[in-house]
């Protein structure tokens, strides 16, 4: 009973850290530009692609190195796609009505979506993940860890300290959080608020690159669409954990994650993704600013 | 969003529904185009290609008018309008031709509740009573599943509906996809052909009609309010809430009932025609066409679905337009066709009020 339990605890773990990691992009760019980044979630199908490509260019051999440069490359480029995407279609509408952009976001979102089908070297098709972290199983006191769950794992914990590290401790951070509190101010305060805004999203995106490697790692199938549902239920912890709040998009990632491995075992998978807005619909009725967050008041 | 709270009195395609000619322009408004598609189509005039699209083109203003109450006239922001399309197409689909309660592939069909009701032939036309009544239903699934979505959503802020409503369209594709009694992937199929051009220009005709007398009726300021500034409207003694609700279920009930039509029009129904894909695109029309507007959403979708047509030789190409051509509305074109002051449209008349 104890290694099931065992078991449950290293995929919800594993699950969880995958939503965190995208939630963080999710709430950061939220908690700056109160946009809702659809387009998140693409960013993290083509940054499990790029990893896919390096791979596959480069001809590299399987193992911990060929992880870290597929990756960073990742990162990288999530973070310029990202940045690209607020470049040309966030910021000519940032004094328009907030709608206005999220609508844009959706359109981005799809574009992204439908734009790889559509280019030859991507496709429709499903394709399989390279095994970029060769197959070996571990056996810990009866609870078996692939190697690539171990990988992902470590990795995750690392770019979660990184992350809090640039926010809660660096000047990009401070600045982050100041003009998520107030805009107006933190421009008079002499920052430049398009730079914080690129950085924001950079992070964020950089987060949701790998992400989209460690994901196609675990569950090797990928296809321009696979971001969807991660993305939604990435968006669902943001939600939980308070939208605003990056360590509450950490551990509202955790938390969704640990339901959903915990039904997995007795419901089928469709009840599974029902379940996961089955939270937000209580916690938007029980507690709309979600664990961390804090309410906005709304002027007259 | 424009400012004016007032509700304007304006027509539709620039007929005018004012002063003594009022009943005369909404009866010809109806029956003009209810009995001229229908006896050309039934003289041989107007092949089944065109008459497809006709259909289509109906259904879809059907769709975007609908979806305009919601996203328009109360300013909320649903995007999973196909959502309610496919539980109005699946629920009157199975009231008709009954579900499969055995496994996958095994054809032990329960007949549909309304399968044995009779059915009318008039020059060519079926009117089905099974059909219609089939259609009511499934449209008032949709409206009370909007009901019970719209509770939890509208006490949060604005922002949270939008995912509520993209996860909800998510969810009942997926359900229907794993759902052996509908069919799963393969879906519903042997559909009686019960929509036809006459059922499709009433529904037009009732969703426009509705939308419009919504609008200017006190309910309808009440829901102009809410979406001009909510707090305010609260402080007036609106029950905003309640509103909210309202607006949501009739879009979602109009959705519902262009989901019937498409069904028994194209004659199967599977879980992939109401995809988020879908709902994008009739979130495209009502914003090209000009939000808030009734003449501008049913312009927006004409143009829409015209142009899908004209388009298909792009293959794959065409589906990555719809959401370059969103990006290039909001950012450069936010007013939309009828809203804008471009040179080839003709301004509205109801700035003299």
């Amino acid at each position: 009973m104890e290694t099931v339990i065992g078991q449950q605890l290293v995929n919800a773990l594993q699950l969880g850290s995958a939503y965190a990691l995208l939630a963080v992009g999710y709430t950061m760019v939220y908690g700056v530009l109160r946009l809702i980044n659809f387009a998140h979630a693409d960013i993290f199908m083509i940054g499990a692609y790029v990893g896919f490509f390096i791979f596959n260019t480069f001809g590299l051999a399987s193992g911990v190195t060929a992880f870290i440069i597929c990756v960073l490359g990742a990162m990288i480029g999530a973070a310029i796609l990202a940045v690209v995407i607020e470049r040309v279609a966030y910021r000519p509408l940032r004094t328009a009505p907030r709608l206005s952009a999220m609508i844009t976001a959706i359109g981005v979102s799809l574009f992204l979506e439908h734009g790889s089908r559509a280019v030859p070297f991507i496709g429709p098709s499903f394709r399989r993940y390279p095994d970029i972290i060769a197959h070996t199983t571990y056996e810990i006191g009866g609870i078996y860890l692939t190697a690539a769950v171990t990988v992902v794992l470590i990795t995750s914990v690392i770019l979660m300290a990184i992350l809090s590290y640039i926010v809660s401790r660096t000047m990009v951070g401070k600045a982050m959080r100041a003009s998520s509190y107030d805009k107006e101010a933190t421009q008079l305060m002499g920052i430049n608020l398009n730079r914080i805004i690129t950085y924001t999203f950079a992070i964020g995106a950089a987060e949701a690159g790998a992400a989209g490697v460690m994901w196609a790692l675990v569950y090797p199938m990928i296809d321009p669409y696979m971001g969807m549902m991660p993305g939604i239920k990435a968006f669902v912890a943001a939600v939980v954990g308070g939208i605003g709040s990056v360590p509450g998009a950490l551990i509202g990632g955790f938390i969704l994650g640990g339901v959903e491995t915990a039904t997995a075992a007795f419901l089928p998978s469709m009840y599974r993704d029902a379940l996961a807005f089955s939270i937000l619909a209580i916690v938007l009725i029980f507690k709309p600013t979600g664990l961390f967050g804090v309410g906005v008041l709304e002027k007259v | 969003m424009s400012t004016n709270v007032k509700p304007k009195r304006r027509g539709f395609l620039g007929i005018t529904f004012e002063g003594p000619s009022f009943w005369i322009s909404w009866a010809l408004f109806i029956l003009v185009p209810l009995l001229l598609v229908a006896v050309l189509y039934a003289r041989g005039d107007i092949n089944s290609y065109y008459y497809d699209v006709l259909m289509r083109i109906g259904i879809a203003v059907v769709m975007s008018v609908s979806l305009n109450i919601i996203n328009g006239h109360l300013g909320q922001f649903s995007i999973g309008h196909a959502g309610f399309m496919g539980i109005g197409a699946y629920v009157s689909g199975v009231l008709i031709v009954g579900g499969n309660p055995g496994r996958a592939g095994v054809s032990l069909r329960i007949p549909g509740l309304f399968s044995n009701l009779p059915v009318f032939n008039i020059g060519g036309y079926d009117f089905s009573v099974g059909f219609i009544l089939a259609a009511l239903v499934g449209a008032l699934a949709a409206a009370m599943l909007a009901f019970i979505i719209g509770i939890p959503s509208f006490r949060a802020r604005g922002d949270y509906l939008c995912v509520v409503t993209l996860a909800l369209n998510m969810i009942i594709v997926n359900i229907f996809l794993n759902m052996d009694y509908v069919g799963g992937a393969r879906g519903l199929t042997g559909l009686p052909s019960f929509s036809n051009w006459i059922w499709v220009w009433l529904t037009v005709a009732a969703v426009i009609i509705v939308s419009r007398n919504l609008i200017t009726s006190s309910h309808g300021r009440a829901i102009l309010a809410v979406r001009e500034n909510e707090v305010a409207a609260e402080i007036g003694g609106i029950n905003v809430l309640r509103y909210k609700l309202i607006a949501f279920a009739i879009g979602a009930f109009f959705a519902g009932l262009g989901g019937a039509l498409i069904g028994f029009h194209v004659q199967f129904i599977n879980p992939n025609m109401f995809n988020i894909f879908k709902s994008i695109d009739y979130m495209i029309m009502i914003y090209l066409g000009g939000i808030g507007s009734i003449t501008g959403t049913a312009l927006g979708a004409i143009l829409w679905t015209f142009l899908q047509e004209v388009l298909r030789p792009l293959g794959v190409w065409r589906l990555v337009m719809g959401p370059a051509l969103l990006i290039v509305i909001m950012i450069f074109w936010t007013k939309g066709l009828t809203q804008s002051e471009l040179p080839f449209i003709i301004k509205k008349k109801a700035k003299k009020e």
